[in-house]
């Protein structure tokens, strides 16, 4: 047999590492700085040492953990053939911080964009990191990246001063060299990297201003598109290793099942099949996976099954009747005063599903055990983490651990659930084989950390003249995200039940977590949905309700910008257009969506025509990954709107792929125009979720304006289109 | 029991010893080191997967060997000539109309498909041809007009 493009072993181990320096860091694990440097070449490291912004990230996370790097893991590396490697512990899922990392580098380093690489989501390699999520990348890992390159650029012109015997004051950086002013003399950065071991700590040299950037700011291509569309991007299931294992594990039926009883003579019974039976975990392995699955089949089990206490018709019930005491996220003014002052009230009640991450790509990894120590490639959006997680997991120091990230096919805040690496993880070290863990896509549906369902209740009330005058809010399970209101309105209080997506046990029959924005989708469904009831009430164009009930200059902004991209015009609603409008803020940045919607009353089906949003996020590093980033989120958005809810019953997940559970296809795709607002003097904000916030909102409010039936429950599935029609 | 089995893959002839009952997109994925289609969802529901057989896109997941013998598979490693990108590989690349690119290969393959069979598709053919291919990223829109750029660019020729 003829393989036509034989992989290497080398190429086969990089992680997300397009300079190719890297190949296998050997036996040490936990670097020294002289064993980095003996990995990674020799030239000037930069590091940098709990920068306050960082400190902010990671003075968030729960319990314990480690400090930010001291004493090895660079930042950045000028080699000494001038190439720039730039090293990051978050990874790449499609977000595009591959691209817009290395023009912050570039950028700040005066070197050419093409010249300088990323290594990502490598344990032995990068600076430690909480994960990627919560569109954190840019906010706070960004600034001491920045940091660290303008220091090493202090760095090389000390250096030159030095060579050229020319004062620091006259020299300048461009183009990956330094330049004498007004004279001829000049050297590369290469020349000055050469023979050289330098380490400098960030010492606060000072970072460019908007008016020197020369990258950032300005629209650049993905730089891993090449990779990807000739298929040779590796994935964590690309990743192979001589000896490999394919693993397929018995699950239960239902979450909460307990095993009773096992056979697996027959599995057995088939050729080349090993089994793993320890505790909870039985496995079947194969270097095939085709034989693995039919052997895993041949497994006779039986388990014992909860009796379920709620299905998706009752869990809001439910969730009502098991919620925890409430906490005050904001108030403000006397509510009682407010209902006085208000001519009209609104009450509602708004109802969100489960709904599952699905990335394309499953739960995918790699793990193999030598010698003590432990490899793991895996799909994962918390390498740092999981290199801990799998530490204590396998009773070995976190330092005999190496996680590798290669590129990752969508994560969307499921990602952070480690599960099917910490299985690859026990079985390696059990079988003492390299074994490979890809879920299947039933797997992925039952085991992911669905967004919670949620439920909203909200009372205001506006005056005569179109002011709203009280706020009462409380949100049940969803999380505090997105949950405060940011109109201007006296009298208001907003209230918390639950600690989040993670919820207290016996709440939800399966696993919750967060989904990307979590709990700004449900929170900015019911709140824009109830300024509309309000605007309705009050005879106002919804548009020029908002501003009158805005005072936030930002959120203005991004509302009057995105009703002048679309060309609003002011009507009471329901005018019959078929306009909706929402406003939300999410991880810093603002934004305003208008939408536009048919209705076909007879099926019930909605189909969304255009989408404008208006976003204001800070300096934009990257307009092009920017708009890449928005559009996808109103895409994505389309889902939970109108299609996207688990069916389940108690533990039991009905869906279990892509033929139940009807993610956004082509054919629903409406025209989307995007608009970034210029903020270049401000700090950067997150990019990847805010856009997605509004899409349940703006939606359901056009739908209002085109049919005159308010959707309170999310999604907004034809049935439940037709079932409003009929009560109203 | 295996069986000797011969294709064309990638426009080289292949002979393989092989069950014939196994599905294509393991055997190119795991015995012949292809790792561009990827699977998504293992039923045909996705098209992550999706390759050419005899000018037609397929799902490899649900392919057996035995279909494929005497036939021409085309994968996404297969699509460059001379290292030189195809104009809808190009085309991509030029829209960013990719973001984790797990789907990719799928949706490369498939609207490769519907150039080799409709070299001038309207935007309505283009949007009925991948229907069934799904991006969780929500690249859909850039997709659409990568693939109007190439058909443009190829001028009525799927190469």
């Amino acid at each position: 047999m003829k393989i036509e493009k034989p992989l290497t072993l080398e190429e086969e181990n990089l992680a997300l590492d397009f300079s190719g320096i890297i190949t296998d860091p050997g036996p040490a694990f936990h670097l020294s700085r002289r064993e980095f440097f003996k990995l990674v070449g020799g030239g000037i490291l930069v590091f940098c040492t709990a920068p306050r912004t960082m400190a902010q990230e990671g003075g968030r996370r729960r319990g314990g953990g480690r400090q930010l790097p001291e004493d090895f893991n660079a930042f950045l590396r000028i080699g000494e053939d001038g190439r720039v490697t730039g090293y990051t512990g978050k990874i790449e899922m499609g977000q595009g911080v591959i691209t817009s990392l290395a023009q912050m580098l570039a950028d700040e380093l005066d070197v050419a964009y093409d010249s300088v690489h990323m290594v990502m989501g490598d344990t032995a390699l990068c600076p430690w990191d909480r994960g990627t999520f919560g569109s954190m990348t840019t906010r706070f890992f960004g600034p001491p990246f920045r940091a660290a390159a303008a220091e090493a650029k202090a760095v090389l012109v000390e250096l030159a001063a030095e060579k050229l015997g020319v004062p620091k004051e006259r020299l300048k950086t461009r183009d990956g060299a330094v330049y004498e002013v007004g004279g001829s003399r000049k050297v590369t950065y290469a020349e000055l990297a050469r023979g050289k071991k330098i380490l400098r700590h960030v010492k606060g040299a000072p970072v460019e201003t908007a008016a020197d950037f020369t990258l950032v700011g300005k629209p650049e291509l993905r730089r891993d598109s090449v990779e990807k569309v000739t298929g040779r991007a590796k994935f964590s299931g690309d990743i192979k290793q001589p000896g490999l294992l394919c693993a397929r594990i018995l699950r239960p039926p239902a979450h909460g099942a307990k095993l009773v009883s096992v056979d697996t003579s027959g599995a057995r019974a088939i050729d080349g099949v090993q089994i793993v039976h320890e505790a909870d975990l039985v496995a079947v392995l194969h270097p095939d996976p085709e034989t693995a699955e039919m052997a895993l089949g041949k497994i006779k089990a039986k388990f014992d099954q909860p009796k379920p206490y709620a299905d998706d018709k009752t869990i809001f019930e439910h969730l009502l009747k098991v919620a925890p005491r409430g906490e005050v996220v904001a108030e403000g003014g006397n509510l009682a005063e407010g209902r006085k002052a208000a001519a009209s009230v609104v009450d509602e009640t708004y109802l969100n599903s489960y709904v599952a991450h699905a990335p394309m790509e499953p739960h995918t990894a790699l793990a193999r055990m030598e010698g003590g120590k432990l490899t793991i490639w895996a799909s994962t959006q918390t390498p740092f983490p999981l290199q801990d997680a799998a530490a204590s997991l396998l009773g070995i120091p976190a330092a005999n651990v190496r996680v590798i990230t290669p590129f990752v096919g969508g994560g969307f805040g499921g990602k952070s659930n480690i599960r099917q690496a910490l299985e690859a993880a026990r079985l390696a070290k059990l079988t003492g084989k390299p074994v490979q863990v890809a879920w299947t896509r039933a797997e992925e549906f039952f085991y992911d950390t669905f967004r919670p369902a949620s439920v909203i209740k909200i009372k205001a009330g506006v005056n005569k003249p179109g002011l709203i005058t009280f706020w009462d809010y409380a949100v049940y399970f969803a999380g505090a995200r997105g949950s405060e209101q940011f109109y201007d309105i006296p009298n208001h209080r907003t209230m918390s039940y639950s600690s989040g997506w993670s919820a207290s046990e016996g709440a939800h029959p399966f696993a919750t977590g967060p989904w990307r924005a979590p709990g700004n989708n449900s929170n900015t469904h019911a709140r824009e949905s109830q300024i509309d009831m309000l605007a309705s009430k009050a005879g106002v164009d919804p548009v020029e309700f908002r501003l009158k009930n805005l005072k936030d200059p930002r959120m203005r902004r991004v509302l009057q910008a995105a009703a002048k991209q679309f060309g609003w015009t002011p009507a009471k609603a329901p005018s019959g257009r078929g306009l909706g409008v929402a406003c939300g803020t999410d991880v810093g940045a603002v934004v305003a969506h208008i939408a536009e919607v048919a209705v076909d009353k007879s099926t019930g089906n909605v189909q969304v025509r255009r989408v404008v949003c208006a976003q204001e996020m800070g300096l934009c590093v990257n307009p092009e990954g920017a708009r890449i980033q928005m559009e996808g989120c109103i895409t994505m958005g389309l889902g939970y709107a109108l299609t996207e809810e688990l069916k389940f019953t108690g533990g039991d997940i009905h869906d279990r792929n892509f033929d139940t559970y009807i993610i956004p296809r082509f054919s629903w795709l409406p025209k989307i125009e995007t608009v970034i607002l210029d903020a270049k003097d401000k700090p950067a904000q997150g990019g990847g979720e805010p856009a997605v916030i509004c899409m349940g909102a703006v939606i359901a409010n056009a739908v209002y304006d085109a049919i005159g039936v308010r959707m309170l429950q999310l999604p907004m599935t034809p049935q439940r289109i037709k079932e409003e029609l009929s009560r109203a | 029991m295996k069986d000797t089995l011969r294709f064309k893959l990638n426009g080289k002839p292949m002979s393989l010893e092989v069950e014939p009952s196994r599905t294509l997109l393991w055997v190119l994925r795991y015995d012949l080191g292809l790792t561009g289609p990827k699977y998504g969802c293992g039923e045909a529901l996705c098209g992550a997967c999706t390759v050419i057989i005899d000018r037609q896109a397929v799902r490899s997941c649900s392919v057996e060997m035995k279909d494929v013998a005497g036939k021409e598979v085309t994968t996404i490693e297969g699509l460059e000539r001379n290292g030189k990108l195809h104009p809808l590989q190009k085309a991509f690349v030029e829209h960013d109309a990719l973001q984790c690119g797990y789907c990719t290969p799928g949706m490369i393959m498939n609207a490769y498909s519907l150039l080799l069979n409709h070299p001038r598709p309207s935007r309505s053919q283009i949007i009925e041809q991948m229907e069934g291919n799904l991006c969780r990223c929500g690249a859909h829109m850039r997709i659409v007009e990568a693939i109007e750029t190439a058909a443009a660019q190829m001028g009525g020729s799927a190469r």
